[in-house]
């Protein structure tokens, strides 16, 4: 748990056995250097997955940790798992298709919670999340039994159906979720990022993240730029366009954006300065040549429905 | 009006319908397909002047932006106003009632440098 939360933001050793949470990997600035989620399991290593195209700059990054953990006489190691894939199954009819293939009770596998199930006979590791705001898995599977795995969830329903990035992106732009690279990067701490909340209280009692001075200095002062959501009119708003307030003075840009199917509206998130943030705040985006109104709103754009434990 | 013969571009996004020197301006059918189900169409404004080869609209669909430019120099006359309601006419009809805007031809022997309905079918197939 040391090693992990010298390299994140969450409270790793307060996890429950087999619970997990989104968290961030910050530099020595508070910048963030990668999001991820990290589960604490009951086979004897803590999991964590970052995004593919971060990975060189990730391992390079927790392996120059484990370093130092080692030679300060911690037992610890790292195992990278390069022959495993993820298949995300995400939507309100996951849990049916998927018990088909699955011996343990998946009405007991809450939200963010993980286990090691054979899945149609397959060694996998299962957990209750994803990116997209609803109710669904991730899948980790030996890479070489991956199709395998496809095929056995397409055969299991009619209702499963193949998607590609195009459909993630708009379903976690509904839900409020960063995309690495373009709404958050190592320019943007959580303050910014309206992130604050994966960085657990103890932690920032502690002040024991990478670069956690900065961070709760910014924390604290209430200035600078943070990240909205926003509806648009007539036009999509795409990255790097423009925000300007109602006297057309640039006071944002957008990072991500894109027509909404469930909503039918054009959503976006992008950076405001501090004063434009309340919900309601009427702006502006500049598109191409034109300017278009729009309106600062609470994110997600759309409920999401995460399989949360009734307690 | 009567429109009469339409005219390909070469580089086969747009086509201009001409009838007395006025010239009605859309994209292909081929166009709309590869840019998706279209969002959003940036209308130009009436009395604008425009080169040959100059972007006059830019049409967005769900994933992309395409860029529409004037096969024939041209002042704009007219805009397809349904278009701001109803974007997805051009999905719908491309080349008859998804067309963008009308102008009034500033040199027609520019039309000369276009492909006509045939030469563009034929250059269809061969691709």
């Amino acid at each position: 748990s040391d090693t992990l939360e010298s390299l994140i933001v969450a409270d790793v050793a307060g996890l429950a056995d087999n619970t997990g949470t989104l968290s961030l990997l910050t530099t020595d600035q508070g910048g963030i250097i990668d999001d991820c989620i990290v589960h604490r399991t009951t086979d004897g290593y803590l999991n964590l997955v970052c995004n593919a195209g971060c990975a060189d700059k990730d391992l390079a990054h927790i392996m120059a940790r484990l370093e130092a953990a080692k030679s300060s006489g911690m037992d610890v190691d790292v195992e990278i798992k390069p022959n495993h894939s993820l298949i995300a199954v995400q939507g309100p009819k996951t849990e049916g298709v998927l018990q088909g293939g699955v011996r343990d009770d998946l009405s007991k596998l809450f939200f963010n919670h993980t286990a090691l199930v054979d899945v149609w006979g397959i060694p996998c590791r299962v957990t209750r999340c994803g990116y997209t705001g609803e109710d669904g898995v991730e899948i980790s599977v030996p890479t070489d039994r991956t199709v395998e795995l496809v095929e056995k969830l397409m055969a299991a329903s009619d209702d499963v159906k193949l998607a590609g990035l195009g459909a993630r992106d708009s379903l976690r732009l509904e839900a409020g979720l960063c995309l690495y690279g373009n709404d958050i990067d190592e320019t943007t701490t959580p303050v910014e990022g309206t992130l604050m909340w994966t960085v657990a209280k103890r932690r920032r009692a502690a002040r024991d993240f990478p670069g956690a001075d900065e961070v709760m200095r910014r924390f604290k002062a209430k200035e600078g730029r943070r990240r909205v959501g926003l509806v648009v009119e007539k036009a999509p708003a795409r990255p790097h366009y423009p925000i300007l307030n109602l006297d057309g003075e640039v006071v944002g840009e957008v990072t991500s954006g894109s027509p909404s199917p469930c909503t039918g509206q054009n959503i976006a998130m992008g950076y405001v300065d501090i004063g434009y943030i309340k919900n309601g705040t009427p702006l502006q985006v500049q598109v191409r040549k034109k300017v278009f109104p729009a309106t600062k709103v609470a994110m997600p754009f759309v409920p999401t429905q995460y399989y949360v434990e009734r307690k | 009006a009567e429109y009469g013969k339409q005219w390909y571009q070469r580089r086969v996004r747009e086509w201009v319908n001409v009838s007395g020197g006025v010239g009605r301006v859309g994209i292909t059918d081929h166009a709309q397909a590869a840019l998706g189900d279209i969002v959003y169409v940036d209308l130009p404004d009436v009395d604008a002047e425009f080169d040959v080869g100059e972007e006059v609209s830019s049409v967005e669909s769900v994933k992309a932006v395409g860029d529409v430019a004037l096969p024939v120099s041209g002042i704009v006359k007219a805009v397809n106003d349904a278009l701001s309601d109803t974007p997805t006419l051009v999905n719908q009809s491309a080349e008859d009632g998804g067309w963008i805007c009308e102008i009034e031809l500033t040199d027609t022997s520019e039309l000369d440098d276009l492909m006509d309905k045939a030469a563009y079918d034929a250059f269809l197939e061969s691709e």
